[in-house]
């Protein structure tokens, strides 16, 4: 018989764990799944996906379902889930981590629309509004 | 603090919304600090801080708009600058510390601003104007400058996400900061403790997502006004427009909200002060403080 077994610790979605924990320069595993992350995020309410949620599905490599989440366009890095983790993982890095690697692909897959607001709602908003929704929302 | 006869001198970096919408901070900044015997003098062709903070790792290019920043206070003959701005505040002080620890990051960077004259070599100190109050001057000496004390008034003082987000950045406890509390005290008035005073404001999500600060907003200013607060100051320009121009969407959502005023902390000092009605620029409020601060018989 001339059959080659090998035997592989490679499985589906692992290239984009590494590259999530790479950008994000987290290691995904520490997360123990406590949710004080989730319990703290004021945009919780607006999120399909929690945080916590959010860690576990990057750490089995779910890239599809992550990128298409509403989530990671809601989260405003305001770092309380950074600062609440009782295991250090930054939770904001990782999210802004899934945002870059969806605006960074071919698509240019921006979450705002400038040219759809209206020119009043554009009028009355600061510089430090539409600048900081460009650099997240957009490519 | 310097002398009566000799102002201490002390780089100012303003940024983009104090020269907008936000004029109010500026003017009140500049007024009270003069009070102080502190003479801030705004940077030469600063630029924008790059408002925020690349949290991916291996970011370089959103770190050349902060760092050219520090080298316009080397060329201004200054080792330290300070502005009153959180988000500014954050953006700079984070790439600074960033940069100083990735040394190969600082030479990328000074290689695309080689056309500079000065280099940067992470010998800059980026100063917050709270911490430069209660570090440099003291809240004991800022209460002798008070010329009309803000009796009764009620304040809860609301600290948002940058002034305390990363730990690194943080000059007061992460979860429960005084310093602004300290400084209302000093000027006279009574600091109101409220929950949500370090909760997000929902920061850019305001451009397209009225309805989300909406409810931000409705749970912010609700829990002051739980506390029987007369207004809440902020230190960020966008907090600012979150909790006092969404107060419209808060009231649309929540027919029992109650509007109240929101100020910039400096503008308080300046009224304490009794710095001219120019420094105030209280009709770039969106919600009048007039009634309040006459029904506590302070204007």
């Amino acid at each position: 018989m001339d059959t080659t077994l090998r035997i592989s610790s490679a499985r589906t979605g692992s290239s984009f764990v590494a590259s999530i924990e790479k950008i994000s320069g987290q290691k995904l595993l520490a997360c123990y799944q406590c949710g004080k992350c989730s319990a703290g995020c004021p945009m919780a309410a607006h999120m399909d996906v929690l945080p916590n949620q959010i860690i576990r599905m990057a750490q089995l490599g779910m890239q599809k379902q992550l990128l298409a989440a509403r989530s990671i366009w809601m989260c405003v890095s305001c770092l309380t889930c950074n600062s609440r983790c009782p295991k250090d993982i930054k939770i904001a890095e990782v999210i802004e981590a899934l945002r870059r690697t969806a605006l960074r692909a071919g698509q240019r897959d921006d979450h705002l629309k400038i040219m759809e607001l209206t020119p009043e709602a554009r009028s009355v908003l600061p510089p430090i509004a539409m600048i900081s929704a460009m650099r997240k929302l957009t490519s | 603090m310097g002398s009566e006869n000799k102002p201490m001198k002390l780089a100012y970096y303003p940024g983009c919304t104090l020269k907008n919408q936000a004029t109010n901070f500026d003017v009140s900044t500049v007024s009270s600090m003069a009070k102080l015997d502190v003479e801030v003098e705004e940077l030469d062709r600063w630029n924008c801080c790059g408002t925020v903070h690349a949290l991916d790792s291996d970011n370089v290019m959103n770190r050349v708009a902060p760092i050219t920043n520090m080298i316009r206070v080397k060329e201004a003959n200054a080792s330290e600058f300070m502005t009153g701005c959180a988000m500014c505040y954050n953006t700079l002080k984070r790439a600074n510390i960033d940069v100083k620890a990735r040394a190969d990051a600082l030479e990328t960077i000074n290689d695309f601003l080689s056309l500079e004259k000065t280099k940067y070599e992470g010998d800059v100190e980026v100063l917050h104007l709270l911490e430069y109050l209660r570090d440099r001057v003291g809240f004991d000496n800022l209460a002798k400058k008070v010329t009309k004390p803000l009796k009764g008034l009620r304040v809860a003082c609301y600290y948002g996400c940058l002034l305390l987000r990363p730990k690194e950045v943080a000059f007061d406890d992460t979860e429960n900061p005084t310093i602004m509390e300290n400084l209302i005290r000093a000027l006279g008035a009574t600091p109101v403790d409220f929950s949500h005073k370090t909760e997000c404001c929902g920061a850019h999500q305001t451009v397209d997502k009225p309805e989300v600060i909406a409810d931000r907003t409705d749970k912010i200013m609700g829990s002051a006004h739980e506390e029987q607060a007369d207004l809440v100051v902020v230190s960020c320009p966008l907090c600012a427009f979150n909790l006092d121009f969404r107060q419209d969407d808060a009231k649309r959502l929540n027919p029992d909200f109650h509007n109240m005023p929101v100020l910039y902390f400096t503008q308080l000092m300046a009224l304490a002060f009794g710095c001219d009605e120019s420094a105030l620029r209280f009709d770039l409020q969106h919600i009048d403080p007039l009634p309040v601060l006459k029904a506590r018989g302070l204007n």
